[in-house]
């Protein structure tokens, strides 16, 4: 066994990596940019290496510096993570050339599989389905159009070097055939400098299922069972399970015999997955096969009770598997979700800045959090603006997805803005409760971008009554503040009325610490907890069920945050909510007249005068955040009113930069 | 004597209505609570205790003599915030429009003089159209008489001032003397002369609104401290408020119960500076990670923001922060900034509240607005209030302490009692680059000679160490440690006992 490994990687991966390496004594090196020298997984690893430069290209990606602080630390193989240099057959041969192991499968294997075209060859010689098309490289419109109509419509025109989305095309007839064939062309040539083009079946209804395999160097290849990656935002997955709730037993075996006898045929040496599209009638085909640890892999360990890290890194060491494909099982049900910094109600804008507060949830049996940062990090620019893995498992699908709507409601983070919203909405989502997923899913689910529309819509009550209970307790421990008048101190009384959206609710509310009994709505709810004043994660009970929402505690009133919602919540007494409900509603301004910074940065440039007529999608300012230049264009036809930002002044979010005039 | 109760009862009932119930009516229409309204919400429930229910103006001209209504337009008394002793007096606009009569004067001087002598704070509520003017000169003479407490009880007991309708002309200069205004955004404005006049001598056009509203007094005169969407909140907001200060001077800062005993190391502010030591970062993090459970009322939030001011709790007791942001204007010390640093530590200063000093800060502002403005004038009041300053003074440099703001800025000098530093300090005449330009300036045109003195200073002087040596810096601590070692320098200083020389008063540069 080696004596000591680097991890070739950045974030939660090499932290996730250096933890079992940790587990099986072998000690571990980190590497890290300039950007990451706070990063936690240099604080994790035993020894770190620094790389130099910020961004990927002038770090993680070069090989040579790897190489270089393997030889300067002595480490005997390399663990490459995902991304980055994991699927790089050069990186993996100039390693074997020094002398070092690469953690992964052999050259070979990266290279067949990193080409769709020569993968999909071998995959069918060697009896795996493939999506009905053409393998060869078509030559121009004319032999799309034959192919076309050879596997019928609708097909799919695919740029062979093509990737997220990029150089492709549905065509549901011969002349959307001939007019897709040229722009996936050109695309791919300005794109990728590879205009090689390929064509094949387009699968309705997809869904995204993937098999994970591991095989030693003794011949030895054993399938893991199947994940299930339909919901993807833009070809991004989001939230992935084990198993599939659409995979029946049959077809499981099936899809596990193919991806066997595909990693047989390229001999294949490590952790590695075959990624299969789904159709409707349980049909799957062979998509790519991916030569390296998947992001989503923990599901499968929650379900199969392994380490593939373990895995990967025992048989590179050359041990024998130390399983057998009977001794693989199904055990329970296991969810994940990506935690991304993006602003949901932003368009998914990336959110980056320092995590001010960064609390994850406990983990245990049913939580895992794998994530490479702490309070205080960094989101940079520079690298994924994932934040962590939160990984849940239960012994039923929906036992599953109630331990990942817990975990989520733990959740503390602040500074970025993060998907939790949209994840606790996907994870409430009647139809992604039911298990029917396909790869449209959020396409088809929030055509319009998700908004706080899409949140589900809760039972309030818990909230109502735990914040009364919060809310009590500090007012009693603001009554006892020093110097109180003798025989006269404030007497709290025993009614609340909770106030938020300019709804009343009325709550009583008796107890003592060790529990609180509050009558709302002519219920009666027991609460338990051990709350700390000030804490700003509530844990507890109400009537016997856990409950966790985020309390903050600004000025006057409450910001609770639960399952996405974020609410400005009031408790008053009653005397004081009467008076409350004469006040009168302040309308925020409309600010649809207005265009505003949709981030903190620099005013660049501003493109245009008062009085000036735009149409819409012409530029109106630039605006840099994070060294990146985002241009505001004009949404529709507008005369500009104001000028109310100047060039090179620094903007905050939502500050108005323009006044457009009103109906232009 | 049934009959007798009876009628008192009626009296009372009487009284308890004011202007009556059309023109309660209109001032809900307002958006504005009565008189009465405020105080309940303000006081702990039924804790108020009314007086001068029955006075009533001694007016007989233009009529007024027919038309005495009980109380005259002012609210007054006592009661309790969470248990602890206030006063209180609310201008009922039901009444006269809230317009201030000798009477009316009267019965705020009786309680401003009763808090003084019992040692209690008092709370006005302004809402008043002005002088009663039927009253003429005996308005006016009311009007001084409580300017004249106003300023007798300045540093014995905290006065707060609650703007929550109009204040102009003369009535403005009772909430300008005490120590804290509170306004509420689109009902309350206040200036020495309104709109109308404005028009008549500067033809300048202009709404109320924008001439001394909220927004107006919280972000571009700073004459106020806060600003709330409502009544309701702004009382709220007031009771809050009221639980950091003490009852007067004779008193030391309360203390309230907190779940935060344990001092816990806050690993993240070992990141909160950046690696560029020209890249901003929020000072208010640094604070609510080392205040009791992360509760900070910031004060003047949206005037001078270049500088933070408010009260915070550690281990309990109140302790008023000041605090460079360099996220505004780096942090650079303007006239506005000097002006609101300056106040607000006379304020502790005077009632016994410790000051923590959280310095970053790159030097005071230079340009010739600051100059023409008498920055020198300006920026020596906030030397002269921390020079003065006898209360607990525990002062942390987190970054940039440049030239005469380090001084400034409670340095040990102005006897700073416990002053520390994280290493990431720069305790300096002036950064690396203007220093280098200065002390070489033979190597001015050879750029990398000058990169080269530029890291030699930086390395020698950009440190904590060289102040540290001289102890100038009692230690340099991790950041992770700020809330435990601050709270052991404060608990160490709990009975300082420190005096200045006998005067009259001071001469600070007004």
């Amino acid at each position: 066994m080696f004596k000591k490994i680097l991890i070739a990687n950045r974030g939660e991966i090499a932290c996730r990596v250096i933890k079992t390496a940790k587990k099986m004594g072998i000690l571990t090196v980190a590497v890290y940019s300039d950007a990451d020298r706070d990063a936690k997984h240099v604080a994790d690893a035993d020894e770190a290496v620094s790389i130099g430069g910020t961004t990927a290209a002038e770090s993680y990606l070069i090989g040579e510096k790897i190489i270089d602080a393997c030889k300067q630390t002595g480490a005997q193989a390399v663990h490459p993570g995902y991304g980055f240099l994991s699927e790089n057959a050069t990186f993996a041969e100039q390693l074997g050339e020094a002398g070092i192991e690469f953690i992964g499968p052999g050259r070979k294997a990266i290279e067949v599989m990193g080409d769709k075209i020569t993968s999909k060859i071998l995959a069918e010689k060697s009896g795996v389905n493939t999506i009905p098309g053409h393998t060869e490289v078509v030559k121009d419109a004319q032999e799309a159009v034959e192919i076309g109509s050879r596997i019928g419509y609708p097909i799919m025109i695919k740029a062979s070097a093509g990737g997220g989305g990029k150089g492709m095309r549905v065509a549901y007839n011969e002349a959307e055939c001939r007019d897709g064939f040229e722009r996936a062309t050109s695309e791919a040539i300005s794109s990728f400098g590879d205009g090689r083009i390929f064509i094949e079946k387009f699968i309705e209804e997809p869904r995204h299922i993937e098999i994970q395999i591991i095989a030693d160097r003794h011949g030895n290849v054993v399938a893991l069972n199947e994940r299930e990656c339909s919901i993807q935002r833009r070809h991004q997955k989001v939230i992935e399970e084990a198993p599939s709730p659409f995979i029946d037993d049959a077809t499981r075996k099936a899809m596990s015999d193919q991806a066997i006898a595909l990693a047989k045929a390229v001999d294949y040496q490590s952790a590695g997955t075959v990624e299969l599209i789904v159709d409707g009638n349980r049909e799957f085909y062979f998509l790519e096969m991916n030569t390296r640890l998947q992001v989503e892999h923990p599901v499968t360990e929650y379900i199969t009770g392994l380490d593939l890290v373990e895995l990967m890194i025992r048989v590179t060491a050359g041990e024998e598997l130390p399983i057998k494909q009977e001794d693989v099982s199904i055990n329970g049900w296991s969810m994940e979700s990506r935690i991304y910094a993006e602003s949901p109600f932003r368009n998914f804008l990336p959110s980056t800045g320092r995590l001010v507060r960064y609390e994850a949830p406990q983990e245990s049996s049913t939580v895992r959090v794998d994530t490479g940062v702490h309070e205080g990090a960094e989101i940079s620019m520079f690298y994924d603006p994932m934040i962590a893995k939160l990984v849940t498992w239960g012994s039923t699908r929906d036992d599953a997805i109630f331990a990942m709507q817990h975990a989520l409601y733990q959740y503390y983070i602040r500074g970025v803005e993060t998907n939790i919203p949209f994840v606790s909405a996907i994870m409430d989502h009647p139809r992604f409760k039911k298990g029917n997923l396909t790869t449209n899913f959020i396409a088809e689910e929030y055509p319009d971008g998700f908004s706080s529309e899409g949140l589900p819509k809760t039972d309030m009550s818990e909230l109502i009554v735990v914040i009364a209970s919060v809310h009590h307790r500090l007012a009693r421990r603001a009554a006892g503040t020093s110097g109180q008048v003798r025989g006269h101190g404030r007497s709290i009384g025993s009614d609340w009325v909770i106030v938020f959206n300019r709804e009343q609710y009325f709550v009583t509310l008796t107890g003592e610490d060790d529990g609180w009994d509050v009558q709302y709505n002519g219920e009666h709810y027991r609460i338990t907890d051990d709350w700390k004043l000030g804490d700003p994660v509530y844990r507890g009970t109400v009537n016997g069920q856990r409950v966790y929402m985020q309390i903050e505690k600004t000025s006057h009133s409450y910001d609770v945050s639960r399952s996405g919602h974020q609410l400005n919540v009031q408790v008053l007494t009653p005397r004081v909510a009467e008076l409350n409900e004469l006040m009168p509603e302040k309308i925020p301004p409309d600010l649809s007249g207005f265009l505003l910074s949709p981030m903190p940065g620099l005013l660049v440039s501003l493109l245009v005068k008062p009085g000036q007529e735009v149409k819409a999608g012409e530029e109106l300012a630039v605006i840099e955040a994070m060294k990146m230049e985002n241009s505001m264009r004009a949404e529709q036809d507008v005369v500009i009113a104001k000028v109310l930002a100047k060039q090179g002044e620094t903007l905050e979010v939502d500050q108005p930069i323009l006044e457009f005039e009103p109906n232009s | 004597m049934q009959d007798i109760i009876e009628q008192l009862e009626q009296k009372r009932a009487l009284a308890k209505l004011g202007g009556g119930l059309k023109r309660i009516e209109a001032q809900h229409q307002k958006g504005k609570l009565t008189a009465r309204e405020r105080i309940e919400i303000l006081l702990d429930d039924d804790s108020f205790e009314e007086w001068d229910i029955f006075v009533e103006h001694r007016c007989t001209d233009f009529g007024m003599e027919d038309k005495a209504i009980p109380g005259d337009g002012v609210v007054t008394g006592y009661g309790t915030i969470n248990g602890r002793l206030v006063f209180v007096y609310s201008q009922d606009f039901t009444v006269f429009g809230g317009s201030l009569s000798e009477a009316h004067a009267e019965k705020i001087c009786k309680v401003v003089d009763q808090a003084m002598k019992v040692g209690a704070p008092v709370i006005g509520i302004s809402d008043s159209g002005g002088a009663r003017i039927q009253e003429g000169v005996a308005s006016l003479g009311g009007y001084a008489e409580v300017f004249q407490r106003n300023v007798m009880a300045s540093g014995v007991i905290p006065q707060l001032s609650l703007i929550m309708g109009p204040c102009a002309g003369g009535a403005v200069y009772s909430p300008a003397i005490t120590d804290f205004i509170f306004m509420v955004e689109d009902s309350s404005y206040m200036f020495v002369t309104g709109p109308d006049v404005v028009k008549t001598v500067t033809h300048e056009e202009v709404t109320a609104e924008d001439l001394g509203g909220a927004a107006t007094h919280t972000q571009k005169s700073g004459v106020a401290d806060m600003a709330f969407e409502n009544d309701v909140q702004a009382l709220l907001m007031t009771r809050r408020f009221f639980n950091f200060l003490p009852s007067s001077n004779r008193e030391g800062a309360p203390f309230r119960e907190t779940a935060e005993t344990q001092d816990l190391p806050e690993m993240s502010l070992d990141t909160l500076i950046p690696s560029n030591p020209n890249q901003p970062y929020d000072m208010k993090e640094l604070i609510t990670k080392i205040v009791d459970e992360g509760d900070f009322f910031e004060l003047k939030p949206d005037y001078a923001k270049n500088i933070i001011v408010g009260f915070g709790r550690m281990k309990g007791s109140t302790v008023g922060f000041v605090a460079n942001q360099p996220m505004v204007l780096a942090g650079c010390l303007d006239i506005n900034a000097s002006i609101k640093g300056a106040r607000f530590v006379r304020f502790c200063d005077a009632f016994n509240i410790p000051v923590v000093t959280l310095i970053d800060v790159p030097g005071f502002m230079p340009g010739t607005s600051q100059e023409y403005g008498g920055i020198i004038t300006h920026g020596a009041k906030l030397l002269y209030a921390y020079a003065e300053c006898t209360v607990p003074k525990v002062t942390l440099i987190t970054r940039k302490a440049y030239g005469g703001a380090y001084d400034v800025m409670a340095s040990k000098h102005l006897r700073g009692d416990v002053n520390l530093a994280w290493p990431s300090a720069e305790i300096a005449v002036m950064g690396p680059k203007g220093a280098v330009e200065i002390i070489f300036r033979e190597d001015a045109k050879d750029p990398e000679k000058l990169e080269e003195r530029t890291e030699e200073y930086r390395s020698k002087f950009a440190t904590p160490f060289v102040a540290g040596r001289r102890g100038y810096i009692d230690d340099v601590i991790f950041p992770h440690n700020t809330r435990k070692r601050l709270c052991r320098s404060l608990a160490m200083l709990q009975n300082k006992d420190l005096e200045n020389p006998w005067k009259k008063h001071g001469n600070i540069p007004l």
